[in-house]
């Protein structure tokens, strides 16, 4: 805006200026960064598993090989009046090969709730591998009041896991669920606002 | 570069009153020297959370963090182990934001970055004064932070990496959104700083004065307010995502709606290794200009020593996991991080043997700034060295979170910037206050700290590697020598500030006359061609530099 000025000490002021602008326009490039990082980094984990993020597949694998792992079920609540229990400790299974497992759920509440369960794997690098077919946990579950639901689990282990040098010596992988309260709106409303409760 | 001429005119120079000179100040040196005093206040009080922490590991069990101990009777401290980790948060992040950052870039950077370049003043010196008083409100918030609930008990103790779910749903008080409220308005004041150097060597230097030819002072400066920009507004952001995450119900951080806790500690450390970057660059510059000055030569390899910094600077923001080994990355992942930390010892290699050749062969004199000065160049080399260990994801399975760590970035930090910054303000106390220091009590204080602080850090080594995991209020009894041995040498250290204290008085009460250059020839930069103290307004004709001895 100065810049066409011919009094020197105007056009260095508007030089300050300009530059300053430059500054503060990488600022706010680096904060918008930070926050696209949220999405950016969601996205990564679900792309490579990263972190023990369980994906969802569509279609089982073809292959089956002569091997097994043991899977370890764990189940956990938080801030819901529910009994959450896996109806098996663990499943031997032949990587490659469709398992089934269930989980068992109890409302022991007064009013019917609303939960999500979130999912993870541990080792964290078999999150690549270690998919599902079907899962309670990719959609909200809502549970009368004393009602006991069952949950089926479909899930399997990529033959590839046998191949990858970061996974193949694994002879255990734990699949662990967390039912928390539901955060869309209408369950805020079932709950009478207890939702809230949260923090 | 020292042809230039000073350009004092004295005539008719209107220095403001009491009130306007300190509370409106504009001028880049009075700025400067608020900081600085800011920076010792802020260092006295984070020293003496410091001692805390050492008095109550003096010993197995609890010492004064339980009910009817000595200290509980001030009122001041939690009676809790909470109270422990609150007082630990607090001097971590008093000594990081309230202690180094002011000292080295607001003190140091205000005072002779514009002299250096031969500038009369910052490019928005009203910028300047309201990066100063942000700060000044940021230490306010960090204090009250210090005495509100926090849901525990008082304060916020989730140490000064402010990790969820700890600092969401572990802390449900006031005190830790004051504690957030506290970096944004600090790292405010350091975004506006970082702009106003940016512009001011970019823009202001004096014809002549190349960017080849910038003093290695105003080069680290500017790296260091580059990598400011870059990474203090991740870390404002990453705040802002837990302010939120606690108060108005998004899920950032929050698995229970698909966020991830992990991703904050990749956003902190995307902060908080350039951080450390920050916190020691301008010590690597002014460790520059006193090796040179002492030893009567240049220093060896100027664009070397501009450009490892550089180096520093650039693969400080490609290593930042190796903070997070244990949450579980791939190994490849670990190992990229292990090979780009790793890769950060060469261009700090290079500043260490430039600084060797800088003084081999030189006229030597063993003033008190090259005391500091060589203490930092052996310290900071220690704790580079366990440095390099620790970049090692095997061996960091073991000694994450232990006093290893903590010894090893005390080592760099609380021992290599606190002597850099010494060193600087002794080389620069004529200069800034126009009297002398008295040359014995510098030695003295330089001495007896440099045993205290070898004698604090050095045996946490062995406790860490014994397995001692930091931040617990209490130990078994195996560890006991050790821990006694680091508190004795907290109490020498505490009397070489006693000394430092005396210096400041004994200076301010004798009163002996400042000389312009009292380095001799060695002393090369333009800030020896003023008169010290320097006149209010300097370089109202800009000085020209000529090329010569490098």
């Amino acid at each position: 805006m100065f810049n066409r000025t011919s009094d020197p000490a105007r056009r260095k002021a508007g030089r300050n200026v300009r530059l300053a602008l430059v500054c503060t326009a990488v600022f706010a490039g680096m904060v918008g960064a930070a926050y696209a990082s949220v999405p950016l980094y969601k996205a990564f984990c679900q792309l490579t598993g990263f972190d023990g993020t369980v994906r969802q597949a569509s279609a089982a694998p073809s292959r089956v090989l002569d091997r097994k792992l043991t899977i370890r079920f764990d189940a956990n609540v938080r801030d819901l009046p529910w009994t959450f229990t896996p109806d098996q400790v663990s499943q031997e299974l032949k990587i490659g090969d469709t398992g089934l497992a269930f989980f068992r759920v109890t409302n022991n509440g007064e009013t019917p709730l609303t939960g999500r369960a979130s999912y993870n794997v541990v080792p964290e690098s078999a999150g690549l591998y270690f998919q599902k077919l079907e899962c309670f946990c990719f959609s909200d579950q809502t549970i009368a009041p004393g009602a006991t639901v069952e949950f089926p689990v479909v899930y399997f282990v990529d033959p590839k896991f046998a191949d990858d040098f970061e996974t193949k010596g694994a002879q255990e992988v734990t699949l662990s669920y967390t039912f928390f309260p539901s955060t869309e709106k209408k369950t805020q409303a079932a709950l009478g606002g207890s939702a809230g409760a949260r923090l | 570069m020292a042809h230039a001429a000073a350009h004092d005119d004295h005539e008719a120079e209107h220095i403001p009153g009491f009130f306007t000179r300190w509370f409106f100040s504009t001028n880049h040196k009075d700025i400067g020297t608020l900081y600085i005093l800011f920076a010792i206040m802020a260092g006295l009080v984070g020293g003496v959370l410091s001692g805390l922490i050492r008095w109550e590991l003096a010993a197995p069990g609890i010492q004064i963090f339980g009910p009817n101990s000595s200290v509980s009777l001030l009122g001041l401290i939690e009676q809790s182990n909470h109270g422990y980790n609150a007082i630990v948060t607090a001097h971590a992040l008093i000594m990081i934001f309230f202690m180094v950052m002011p000292a080295m870039i607001g003190g140091f950077g205000n005072w002779f970055v514009p002299i250096m370049i031969g500038a009369p003043d910052m490019a928005f010196p009203r910028m300047n004064n309201i990066s100063f008083w942000l700060l000044v409100a940021a230490w306010v918030l960090l204090l009250t932070s210090m005495f509100v609930d926090g849901g525990p008990g008082k304060g916020f103790g989730g140490g000064w990496t402010l990790y969820p779910p700890l600092s969401t749903t572990g802390h449900t008080g006031p005190s830790m959104d004051l504690a957030i409220f506290s970096v944004h308005l600090a790292g405010a004041s350091s975004i506006l700083g970082a702009i106003n150097f940016i512009t001011t060597i970019f823009n202001m230097r004096a014809p002549g004065m190349t960017l080849h030819r910038m003093p290695l002072f105003v080069w680290s400066i500017l790296i260091t307010v580059f990598l400011l920009l870059l990474s203090l507004p991740v870390l404002a952001g990453a705040i802002t995502m837990l302010l939120t995450d606690r108060n108005f119900g998004t899920h950032f951080f929050d698995p229970a709606g698909g966020g991830d806790p992990v991703m904050f500690q990749h956003l902190f450390w995307f902060f908080g290794h350039p951080e450390v970057y920050i916190l020691i660059l301008p010590g690597f510059g002014m460790i520059s200009h006193i090796v040179s000055t002492f030893s009567k030569k240049p220093v060896f390899g100027y664009l070397a020593m501009a450009y490892a910094m550089v180096a520093i600077g650039f693969v400080g923001f490609i290593v930042w996991a190796h903070h997070m080994y244990t949450v579980g990355m791939g190994i490849n992942l670990r190992a990229y991080f292990v090979a780009a930390t790793m890769v950060i010892a060469v261009p700090t290699g290079v500043k260490i043997f430039s600084w060797i050749a800088t003084m081999w062969g030189g006229s030597l004199s063993f003033k008190t700034p090259m005391l500091w000065a060589m203490g930092f160049i052996f310290l900071f080399t220690v704790g580079g060295v366990t440095g390099v260990v620790l970049a090692n994801a095997g061996i960091d399975y073991s000694l994450h979170d232990t006093y290893y760590v903590v010894a090893h970035f005390h080592y760099v930090l609380s021992l290599g910037a606190v002597f850099a910054i010494f060193a600087g303000f002794f080389y620069w106390f004529e200069k800034m206050w126009g009297v002398k220091y008295n040359e014995f009590l510098g030695a003295l204080q330089f001495w007896i700290m440099f045993v205290g602080v070898n004698l604090v850090f050095f045996p946490q080594h062995f406790l860490g590697l014994q397995g001692m995991p930091r931040r617990y209020v209490d130990y078994p009894d195996a560890f006991t020598l050790w821990n006694q041995v680091s508190s004795y040498g907290y109490l020498i250290t505490a009397a070489s500030v006693v000394v430092f204290l005396v210096i400041l008085l004994e200076a301010a009460i004798r009163r002996r006359p400042a000389e312009a250059n009292p380095w001799g020839e060695g002393a090369t930069t333009l800030e020896w061609t003023l008169s010290s103290p320097p006149p209010f307004h300097q370089f109202n004709e800009p000085p020209v530099i000529e090329a010569d001895h490098h």
